[in-house]
């Protein structure tokens, strides 16, 4: 059998790995085995063909190796002539825009190659920014860079689902946006960022998407992609979304719980929205928090005199929060839609969501580096900056069992994402709320940490393993968001998004030294045990030897396609459940009480509440017509609806509606 | 001990009465003239105890004239009461024979009442069930109080005795949730204060709590004294009413106030369903919640989530479902359970007891039973119908039956609700059977016949409530007697502050008094019931447990399936603000929170730079939000671009920063000068 393929194959000998004879585990499948989604990369800024001429022919090649064969080398067979038929092409790769190095051939020896499923030692090499080949004892060109990575891990690129590097607050720009953002990720560990693209309410959600993407990929040195921030949900958004998620590969959208009367969406609103993201495949997003509490509870708290960062947490307690996990999941629930809840803080908020996930809710919840490495004792400070610098929404707990709890959580599968919310401010921009913690622009650091904060946290303490850090640090994320398998895996064919990690070294934060241009850090001394030693982003070595070496606009926008599996596979299947019946009826022919009075009883709408939806005026009956008939049939059309409620059925299109009565 | 003695002392004509039962009762730790009721709380009366007796004289008279040849004092006590109920519920006196005698009426041979001002009654031979203890005790009832508990009791010649032959003699039940008069697109119930109160009283509850309904532009004091008119006219028992707030404005706050401090109400019930009507936005509830706490009120919750039933209504009616069941379709247990949950956790941020009306699936009380734990002060009120039926018949066959089904929050499809809420209740996890009664006939019901959103809500279920709560708990040996009073009047008493007046049997309580039968069983039909709806969603039920006799104010309105009741007779009880059982615990809690929130950081003032805002016009959208009050959404102020913002050694450089447009400005620029030295 081996004869046939290698006879069969020669072109392409040296792309299959021989695969572990005496690996320890006989059962593990290479990358060969793992088949990507087609047409999962059409919509690629990048053209991957145009990459390689090779490229064709071996994704042709491996392809016909999916049938399920082991393909088996004997080591004797590695020999000259396959090596001779390595193309020896100049190392350079035509990326457009990327720099010359772009194309480098690395070859990762004696790590263990740690994926969220399993974890193996082997080789892996690398072309063109993707993974070509692993296994041991590989068949790599020479003149290939060889990493040693001996005694480490080699994980896929960390995936931070959550940052904003270039979201304006209350006027004021982020003190990292793209370039230092990116730079600060990759130096922790993280390939790729997913950033939220804030749309002003009453701006394009395509005008801003087109914004943000221009900006990151002239300043972002990793990988990205981009979710949308909807702040002012209407029906006309429709078609801007349909767009968003068909053409231009996004598949998650945030809407606000909080911040009244600026950016936060009512029940109604998330319901409609859920419904049309679930139609069109994508992810709803919710800043989980009561804005109507919160926006009391600060009038409160400024009355009382409390004007420092302190109040920002007194008036963000943990129950709003999760009080509007809640909803949103009650939301979602209704409206059938998956949902993904951004920066869980406090232990209440992820016992709610650890619940619904026992009832079945498709509903995935992130913490963030923040809530897993620190408590919001800090709010207390007695340095106004320090206390500042915490501020963000929802407010770290000053439980100081949090982070703990929340690390538990994660590690059994109830919260399934890392972030880091990342979104710095300066001191002298969060002094903007000095007198007022109103006013106080919300964010913290973390997008460096993220990684090492799970390993110290997570794994060192035993309560993970490492397939599940990786699971939480990338692959989840990259599954949710359908980027995997060319995100979040360390497999033939994947992005060269790869990590070598140190489990041994340890580092400690400070902001001396982080890559960030913030001058404070919310883990100022912190201790870490797990740090990147290497890191590879798109094929190119981007940390080596603590030495950061990144380029500016090197980072790509990753496209998401709509219906992720691991999230609309149930989905799907509920949409066909769901489907109410009515019961079928004779027509009920009793007698209908004479409603005569309605004019007083239905009550003009107050206007100051609701949105303006189109009101049945009930209008002065007819009194010449008896309202009182025993056969009635369309008695009922003289009858007001009750005003809170839309006419669905217009007079004349629904006359159907008695028959099936 | 101590007060009793005194009484001794004090009345040295009834030197007997105390001896009884220190010797021979069974429990020995008894107290019975411990009782003292609450100085002035009978103040406020709408009715006159004394001119209301001479009226009571005449009508009285000639009734328990006729119930003397029930006289039979060789009746053996305990004679068992196992004869078939069925229609003990009639009010038709031929369904009776004399013979059955559970209990009975005799006349000690003396002299009849000597000022014949009002009737006095003794009860002999029962079982005293309050909801802490039981014990045998005899009750003598004079003027429509309870005088004596205790055994061998000295009372005056000429008074009508009851034997209670060993039963229970438990507090009068309190309904505290019913709408009799609530009125839908113009009609009213069929069942009205008459109707209701009558059924009621069948049922062994003889204090209702009746809903006070508003439409969103009345005056609330006007719609209270409304219905305190017609309630006045025709209630059969005392009654007291909770007053819904349809809307909320500035103009509600004064009327609260009034109505609190000088109408008696101490409860109000916000909604949170019926989008555009009634629906309030959190903020308005925080507000309310916020304003009734500092009244010392009860906030009564409708409990589900307006905003998606508004949406499901809509895309079920799309469907082209229009009957019943869409009405369960369209109001899933879950929005009800987040309600529930945001209710409670508006109530823990404003500190201020919630009490949720209408528990009518297991998530929601849940909901509950897991706040409490943490410490919450929310009550939850199952209803006869959540407690002995379920929503499977929404999608019945015939329209009417179905109909006759809809309330709000619907009845949980889910058959093992009515097991779950009699667990929860019997734990204490929920602490008050109340009805929801609102009887339409089904002529009324069948103004939605062609869409379910407007067929008008409402069961019945104040004639069934207590006799359910005993078959489907007591009788199944979840939970005991004392809670089973606890559940149907004692809590109920103590949360709205008709606690030791009502809710209990104690010298110096309203002489409410029901004897309980546990023994009937009985099966639930529209042909023997006492509301006037032609349909009884419990029809056909079986039901152990029934009112042998019923005492209202002192007087036997009901009697072994005879009703005696006199229309008008009910007086309205008003009620004080601050309950002890709701409040006191956040009492504490505020004086704690005060102290928390006092607490803010003493910090030097904040020298370094500031950064420099342009506040950029960003913000003057339409504005079509739907949540939000339309107040808040005018663009920051412009900012004088002359002045320089940017300043290292900012004192008052933030004067120029524009507030939130959200906010209220606390500190005026002159007026709040000390906070520089604070922060």
């Amino acid at each position: 059998m081996s004869e046939r393929r290698f006879s069969q194959e020669d072109d392409c000998s040296s792309l299959l790995s021989r695969l572990g004879s005496d690996s320890p585990r006989p059962r593990m499948k290479y990358g060969g085995m793992f088949c990507n989604v087609e047409g999962a990369f059409e919509n690629k800024t990048l053209n991957f063909e145009s990459f390689s001429p090779q490229t064709q022919r071996r994704r042709a090649a491996r392809t016909r190796t999916d049938g399920g064969q082991t393909v088996v080398y004997p080591r004797s067979r590695i020999d000259q002539g396959c090596r001779s038929k390595t193309r020896r092409a100049p190392s350079r790769c035509s990326r457009e825009g990327g720099c010359c190095s772009s194309g480098d051939r690395l070859v990762i020896k004696g790590g263990k190659v740690v994926n969220d499923d399993q974890s193996f030692y082997a080789d892996v090499y690398i072309e063109d920014g993707t993974i070509k080949q692993i296994g041991e004892n590989l068949i790599v060109p020479p003149g290939v860079k060889t990493v040693d990575a001996y005694g480490q891990l080699v994980i896929p690129g960390g995936i931070d689902a959550n940052t904003s590097l270039h979201a304006p607050q209350k006027g004021l720009n982020p003190a990292d946006d793209f370039y230092h953002g990116t730079r600060a990720a990759l130096s922790g560990g993280t390939t790729t960022i997913m950033d939220h693209v804030l749309v002003e309410p009453g701006t394009s959600l395509l005008s801003a998407f087109d914004q943000w993407k221009e900006t990151a990929e002239q300043r972002a040195c990793c990988d990205f992609s981009l979710h949308l921030d909807i702040t002012r949900w209407h029906e006309g958004l429709y078609e801007e979304l349909e767009t968003l998620v068909k053409d231009k590969g996004v598949n998650s959208f945030l809407f606000f719980m909080a911040y009244k009367d600026k950016f936060q969406s009512s029940d109604s609103q998330l319901y409609e929205a859920f419904g049309v993201l679930r139609d069109l495949g994508a992810i709803a997003q919710v800043h989980a928090e009561n804005g109507d509490i919160i926006d009391e509870e600060q009038k409160k708290l400024l009355c009382l005199g409390i004007t420092g960062p302190e109040g920002h947490v007194l008036s963000h307690p943990e129950e709003v929060e999760t009080e509007a996990v809640y909803r949103a999941i009650t939301i979602a629930k209704q409206a059938n839609c998956p949902l993904y809840i951004t920066k869980v803080m406090s232990k209440s908020a992820a016992d709610v969501i650890a619940k619904a996930r026992k009832k079945g809710m498709v509903v995935y919840g992130e913490p963030i580096t923040a809530s897993l490495a620190t408590d919001g004792s800090h709010y207390w400070s007695k340095d106004w900056a320090t206390a500042a610098a915490f501020v963000m929404s929802p407010p770290l707990n000053p439980d100081p069992s949090t982070p703990q709890y929340l690390t538990s959580l994660l590690a059994c599968g109830d919260l399934q994402v890392t972030s880091s919310a990342q979104a710095s401010f300066s001191t002298a921009q969060k002094a903007v709320g000095k007198d007022d913690f109103t006013l106080i622009p919300e964010g913290t650091n973390g997008v460096e940490e993220r990684m090492s904060v799970v390993w110290d946290r997570a794994v060192s303490t035993g309560k993970m393993d490492e397939n599940e850090f990786v699971a939480v640090t990338s692959t989840n994320a990259a599954k949710l968001f359908n980027m995997y398998p060319r995100k979040g895996r360390i497999a033939v064919g994947s992005d060269a998004d790869v990590v070598i990690w140190n489990p041994k070294e340890t580092r400690t934060v400070s902001a001396k030294s982080h890559n960030l241009t913030l001058e404070v850090n919310i883990l100022e001394g912190l201790e870490l045990r797990g740090v990147a030693s290497l890191v590879i982003s798109a094929g190119r070595v981007v940390l080596e030897d603590g030495k950061l070496s990144v380029t500016e606009g090197s980072g790509r926008f990753v496209p998401r396609k709509a219906f992720p599996d691991t999230v609309y596979k149930r989905i799907k299947a509920r949409s066909k459940m769901a489907e109410a019946r009515g019961v079928p009826r004779g027509n009920y022919d009793g007698p209908v009480h004479d409603v005569i009075s309605m004019t007083k009883s239905v009550p003009p709408t107050p206007t100051t509440r609701g949105p303006p939806c189109p009101k049945t005026q009930p209008g002065p009956r007819n009194l010449h017509q008896s309202g009182f008939t025993l056969a009635g049939a369309q008695i009922d059309d003289h009858i007001p609806r009750r005003s809170a409620q839309r006419i669905v059925a217009p007079p004349g299109g629904r006359s159907n509606i008695t028959s099936l009565s | 001990m101590s007060d009793c003695r005194r009484q001794w002392n004090r009345e040295d004509e009834l030197p007997v009465y105390l001896a009884g039962p220190i010797t021979t009762g069974p429990n020995q730790r008894k107290s019975f003239g411990m009782f003292s009721s609450v100085e002035g709380a009978f103040d406020s009366k709408t009715i006159d105890f004394d001119n209301y007796a001479v009226g009571r004289k005449g009508s009285r008279t000639p009734r328990s004239g006729s119930r003397e040849r029930l006289l039979d004092t060789g009746d053996p006590v305990g004679k068992t009461p196992s004869e078939p109920r069925e229609g003990s519920l009639t009010n038709s006196p031929g369904d009776r024979e004399d013979a059955r005698t559970g209990v009975e009426v005799r006349f000690s041979t003396e002299k009849e009442s000597p000022d014949g001002k009002n009737e006095r009654l003794l009860i002999k031979g029962g079982r005293v069930v309050n909801d802490d203890q039981s014990f045998y005790a005899d009750v003598y009832i004079e003027d429509g109080l309870i005088k004596q508990v205790g055994e061998n009791l000295v009372v005056p010649g000429g008074v009508k005795v009851i034997e209670a032959n060993g039963r229970m003699v438990i507090p009068g039940g309190i309904d505290v949730n019913t709408c009799l008069m609530k009125p839908f697109l113009g009609t009213q119930p069929v069942d009205d204060f008459l109707q209701g109160t009558k059924a009621a009283i069948a049922g062994g509850t003889t204090m209702i709590i009746d809903h006070v309904t508003p439409q969103p532009e009345d005056s609330l004091l006007e719609a209270f004294e409304r219905w305190q008119e017609a309630a006045d006219k025709k209630a059969c028992c005392d009654y007291s009413l909770h007053v819904d707030i349809p809307q909320w404005n500035e103009s509600v706050k004064y009327e609260l106030e009034l109505l609190v401090q000088e109408k008696g109400v101490n409860s109000f019930q916000v909604y949170m369903a019926y989008k555009d009507v009634y629906q309030m936005t959190d903020s308005q509830l925080y507000e309310a919640f916020s304003f009734l706490k500092q009244l010392g009120a009860v906030v009564l919750v409708h409990a589900e989530n307006g905003d998606l039933i508004a949406q499901e209504q809509r895309k079920i009616l799309g469907m082209g479902i229009t009957g019943p069941e869409g009405h369960p379709l369209s109001r899933p247990e879950e929005l009800e359970a987040e309600a529930v949950f945001r209710a409670i956790t508006l109530g823990n941020r404003v500190n201020c007891p919630v009490y949720i009306t209408k528990v009518m699936s297991k998530s929601a009380a849940d909901t509950i039973t897991q706040a409490r734990r943490k410490g919450s002060v929310v009550f939850g009120e199952p209803i006869t119908a959540s407690l002995a039926t379920d929503g499977s018949h929404y999608w019945s066959k015939n329209w009417a039956k179905a109909a006759a089904y809809v309330t709000s929050p619907p009845l949980s499809p889910d058959p093992t609700t009515p097991d779950h809420l009699h667990t929860l209740l019997a734990c204490g996890d929920l602490q008050v059977v109340g009805s929801s009664h609102c009887a339409y006939s089904t002529s009324q019901k069948a103004v939605g016949k062609d869409d379910f959103t407007l067929i008008p809500e409402g069961t019945n279920g104040v004639e069934e409530r207590m006799s359910f709560v005993w078959d489907k708990a007591v009788a199944m040996g979840k939970m005991d007697e004392n809670q089973f009073v606890a559940v149907t009047s004692t809590n109920a008493a103590k949360i709205f502050n008709l606690y030791p007046r009502k809710g209990r049997i104690a010298v110096g309580s309203d002489a409410d008094i029901v004897i309980w039968d546990p023994d009937s069983v009985k099966t639930i039909t529209a042909k023997l019931q006492q509301s006037a709806s032609e349909y009884n969603i419990f029809e056909g039920l079986e039901c152990r447990g029934a009112p042998a006799m019923v005492l209202s104010q002192g007087r036997v309105v009901y009697e072994d399936g005879n009703l005696q009741t006199q229309q008008g007779t009910g007086r309205f009880i008003p009620r004080k603000p601050f309950p002890d059982y709701a409040y006191q615990r956040v009492k504490f809690r505020n004086q704690v929170k005060c102290v928390d929130f006092q607490n803010g950081v003493t910090r030097g003032i904040y020298d370094g730079p500031v950064y420099d805002v342009i506040p950029t016009p960003k913000y003057i959208t339409p504005a079509p939000s739907a949540k939000t009050s339309p107040t808040s959404h005018q663009p920051p102020p412009i900012r004088n671009l002359h002045q320089s913002n940017f300043s290292l050694s900012g004192a008052q450089i933030d004067d120029n920063v524009p507030r939130r447009s959200g906010h209220r400005i606390v500190a005026p620029p002159g007026g709040r000068s000390n906070i520089t030295s604070l922060g």
